[in-house]
């Protein structure tokens, strides 16, 4: 393993000084190094031979070998969010880049900072349908915050440096760097960072204080307030968390969370309602659509916490702070926009909050509100019903819940990655988040195969933590050859799949909205999970029934390797609470005795 | 707030862009992404060192939809400044068409004296045809190709809108 380092070894130094020529390979890792990476997800090929020749040649920076190129993009994307850095992947023309698709997709929806380097055809045979040619910066245009076809040797290191600086500042995002071959094998000019990164870009970080004061002035005058944060405040940094807390704490307000924010508040704090959505808990609906004040944070009101667009919060003063100004009124129409990044929003409010007199301040008196939110609680929305017996079927929800029993009880820090599915919901609900930075999802794309790879990249970013991926068995199979990755580098990532023999998701929403008719989504033909595990150096676990179930929790954490455990739940489990599509908050599926229908038109929601 | 109540308008969105490969792409890649719709387009570099570009789209959308063109072409990168212009700003936009005619003897006639009330000039003859060269509104040179319609209209190529704000107002 290398030592982690800023510096390369790629001779000579001093900038400005420089008299020997450097390639444009050569050239792309010295910025690299310069940026502060330490890591490259990547996959090797034709176009971008000269990049890994230039790594074999150094080792400031280490690159992990993949075994899918999406896979790189997920661990770049799982680096990025448990460290605040920026994930970086290198992958070759043609199919290499093609691959990075769909995880440089996921990255823009959920604003994560990734930079990918792909490797292009010679600058002379663009354009003339050569081997593993692809029009990568036409294909990615939509799927990425910014891209460059780099054409000329000088323009490598500028490039670079701004491909950084794009993809962390603002809203983060993907950007992805074409580089044509014979650009990295001929020479280039080193160059330090522009001062001036692109003449067109810039972003605005900073509030102005009089919308504070006016959010500050009608937060003071609520009755019925509520906080609704999102990944926002994951991007802004744990300090970002610490002064969300402090906020909570100072006004009082009850708070809830996207998928995407769990973790920025803590899941066992009294003011903290669990997340809000179509899976979310009684509580935060109900107050979301009751409320008088709604303060947005770093959320952007996306369909799966909205629910009926014309019925969500009702009648509220809206206060929504985004770093990106298209967000603000762009679903929900609101009272007060804030644009700048959400820790400078919560600092301010605080602020502000603090420094208004004691004699204007209106006295708020929330105990009517708060004793509404705890008869709500006592609903008890995430209640299931497991039956003890040790034979006894396996709940997922149990699974979940005891997974995070022992998990807390090793008092080891803990980074959770999840597919997408029931799983990922059941996750969210029941693994209790105390920081951020620790969950990993897809959200805003909802990516099955995401989960692996992505414990893939938070174990190399924290090799002394427990990474766990929350997986189903469908989801697992998206990305499944990353088990090869996880051998290869010793990565004790443990793979825990809740195994129902269904797309769960997918079989749900046939239950509900088509009547059972479960087309296609029964997971045919698995692989024995323990000789999957087994036949890629790991140890393979199975729990079959409750009395199973914590022993190979245990055993599975004990375990100094990666393990997969094979947690075979009942098949028939549905998901609740549930908003159906086209329902409005308070009109939550609290379990399957309620059977109220769904409507013709959300039938036709997705 | 019932934003979709709103009823759709006609509008300029002008757009300072630096010139880079790609902006006009990054542009209209995100019209056809999101469902705006593009009813014509032009582009040219607009400063002495071309280093930047002036975009014009004209679109037919609700005020809200407008709000949110802005917003998501301002956040582009290339993106300097954008301004959209609407009925209620007031602005210039202009547009160029060259229109061919082909036609003899009194329909000759009768095109080029309606291409003298428009002022429209002819930039090309023949025995037989006629290239118009036509610049004004948008409406102004839908009328001319209407009367031309009958009198042996063969060909049009149109520029879509330049537009500008009037009076003092910058991008
Ligand atoms: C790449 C991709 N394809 C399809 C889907 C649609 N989809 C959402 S959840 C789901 C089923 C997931 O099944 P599994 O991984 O077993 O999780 P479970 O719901 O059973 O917990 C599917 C097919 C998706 N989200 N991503
Ligand atoms: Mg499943």
């Amino acid at each position: 393993m290398n030592t982690a380092s800023h510096q390369t070894d790629l001779k000579p130094h001093a900038a400005g000084t420089d008299t020997s020529v450097l390639s444009g390979a050569e050239v792309l890792l010295r910025v690299l190094a310069e940026q502060g990476v330490e890591v490259i997800f990547g996959y090797p090929g034709g176009a971008v031979l000269p990049i890994y020749d230039a790594i074999f040649r150094q080792d400031a920076i280490r690159h992990v070998l993949v075994r899918h190129e999406q896979a790189a993009v997920h661990a770049a994307e799982a680096y990025a969010r448990s460290t605040g850095k920026v994930g970086v992947v290198l992958v070759t023309s043609g199919p290499g880049a093609t691959n990075t698709v769909t995880g440089l997709l996921d990255a823009m929806l959920d604003s994560i900072p990734v930079v990918c380097f792909s490797g292009q055809v010679g600058v002379p045979l663009i354009g003339t349908d050569a081997f593993q040619e692809a029009d990568t910066t036409g294909i990615t245009r939509p799927a990425t915050k910014y891209n460059y076809l780099i054409r000329r040797a000088e323009d490598v290191a500028p490039c670079v440096h701004e491909a950084f600086h794009i993809a962390r500042s603002g809203r983060p995002g993907p950007v992805l760097v074409d580089l044509p071959k014979n650009l990295m094998v001929g020479p280039a000019p080193y160059s330090e960072a522009p001062r001036v990164p692109h003449p067109s870009y810039r972003p605005q970080t900073e509030p102005g204080r009089e919308v504070i004061a006016r959010a500050v002035a009608a937060m003071k005058g609520a009755r019925r307030p509520l906080f609704y944060t999102g990944g926002g405040i994951i991007n802004a940094g744990p300090e970002a968390s610490a002064a969300l807390r402090k906020l909570v704490e100072k006004t009082g307000f009850p708070c809830t969370s996207t998928l995407m924010g769990l973790g920025s508040m803590p899941a066992g704090d009294r003011r903290f309602l669990g997340m809000l959505g179509m899976h979310g808990t009684y509580e935060a609906n109900m107050a979301t659509h009751g409320c008088d004040v709604l303060i947005a944070l770093g959320s952007r009101f996306d369909d799966r916490v909205t629910g009926r667009l014309d019925a969500f919060s009702p009648g509220s003063f809206k206060i929504h702070a985004d770093i990106d100004p298209s967000q603000i009124n762009k679903i929900v129409p609101v009272d007060v926009g804030i644009v700048g990044d959400a820790r400078r929003v919560i600092e301010m409010m605080l602020e502000e909050w603090e420094c208004t007199p004691a004699n204007t301040r209106q006295p708020i008196d929330m105990a009517q509100w708060w004793h509404q939110i705890n008869e709500w609680r006592k609903t008890d929305s995430l209640g299931f019903v497991q039956d003890r017996a040790p034979g006894a079927i396996i709940r997922p929800q149990y699974t979940i819940r005891r997974l995070h029993e022992l998990v807390t009880a090793t008092g080891r820090d803990t980074y959770v990655s999840t597919e997408v599915g029931q799983h990922q919901m059941w996750a969210a609900q029941h693994f209790g988040f105390d920081r951020p930075n620790r969950w990993l999802t897809s959200g805003g794309l909802g990516t099955m195969g995401y989960g692996l790879p992505a414990a893939v990249g938070a174990q190399i970013a924290h090799p002394d933590a427990l990474v766990i991926d929350i997986a189903g068995e469908a989801s697992t199979l998206m990305n499944i050859q990353e088990l090869s990755t996880i051998a290869q580098y010793r990565l004790p990532v443990k793979v825990f799949i809740l195994n129902n023999q269904y797309m769960g998701m997918v079989r749900q929403w046939q239950e509900l909205l088509h009547d059972s008719r479960y087309s296609e989504s029964y997971s045919a033909a698995l692989p024995d999970f323990v000789k999957l595990a087994e036949s890629f150096h790991g140890k393979g676990l199975r729990a079959t029934c409750v009395g199973e179930l914590d022993g190979v929790i245990a055993e599975m954490l004990a375990h100094p390797g990666p393990v997969v455990a094979d947690i075979c739940v009942a098949q028939d489990e549905n998901c609740y609470p549930m908003i159906p599509s086209g329902a409005a908050h308070n009109q939550m599926l609290l379990g399957p005795d309620q059977d109220d229908e769904i409507s013709a038109e959300g039938r036709m929601l997705v | 707030m019932t934003t979709q109540q709103e009823s759709p308008v006609s509008a300029v969105i002008s757009i300072q862009v630096e010139n880079e490969s790609g902006a006009l792409a990054r542009v209209i890649g995100l019209f056809s992404g999101r469902g705006y719709n593009i009813e014509s387009l032009t582009v040219a570099a607009v400063d002495e060192t071309r280093r930047q570009s002036r975009i014009n789209i004209v679109t037919t959308a609700t005020p809200h939809v407008l709000g949110q063109i802005r917003a998501q072409v301002e956040r582009l990168v290339p993106v300097y400044r954008v301004a959209v212009m609407t009925g209620r700003e007031p602005h210039v936009a202009r547009e160029m068409a060259l229109v061919k005619v082909i036609a003899s003897g009194e329909r000759r006639a009768d095109a080029l004296r309606i291409a003298q009330a428009f002022r429209a000039h002819p930039v090309d003859a023949s025995a037989t045809s006629f290239v118009f060269e036509l610049t004004g509104a948008s409406d102004k040179l839908d009328a001319f190709i209407d009367l031309m319609r009958p009198l042996g209209l063969a060909e049009v190529s149109r520029t879509g809108i330049a537009a500008i704000a009037r009076g003092a107002a910058i991008l």
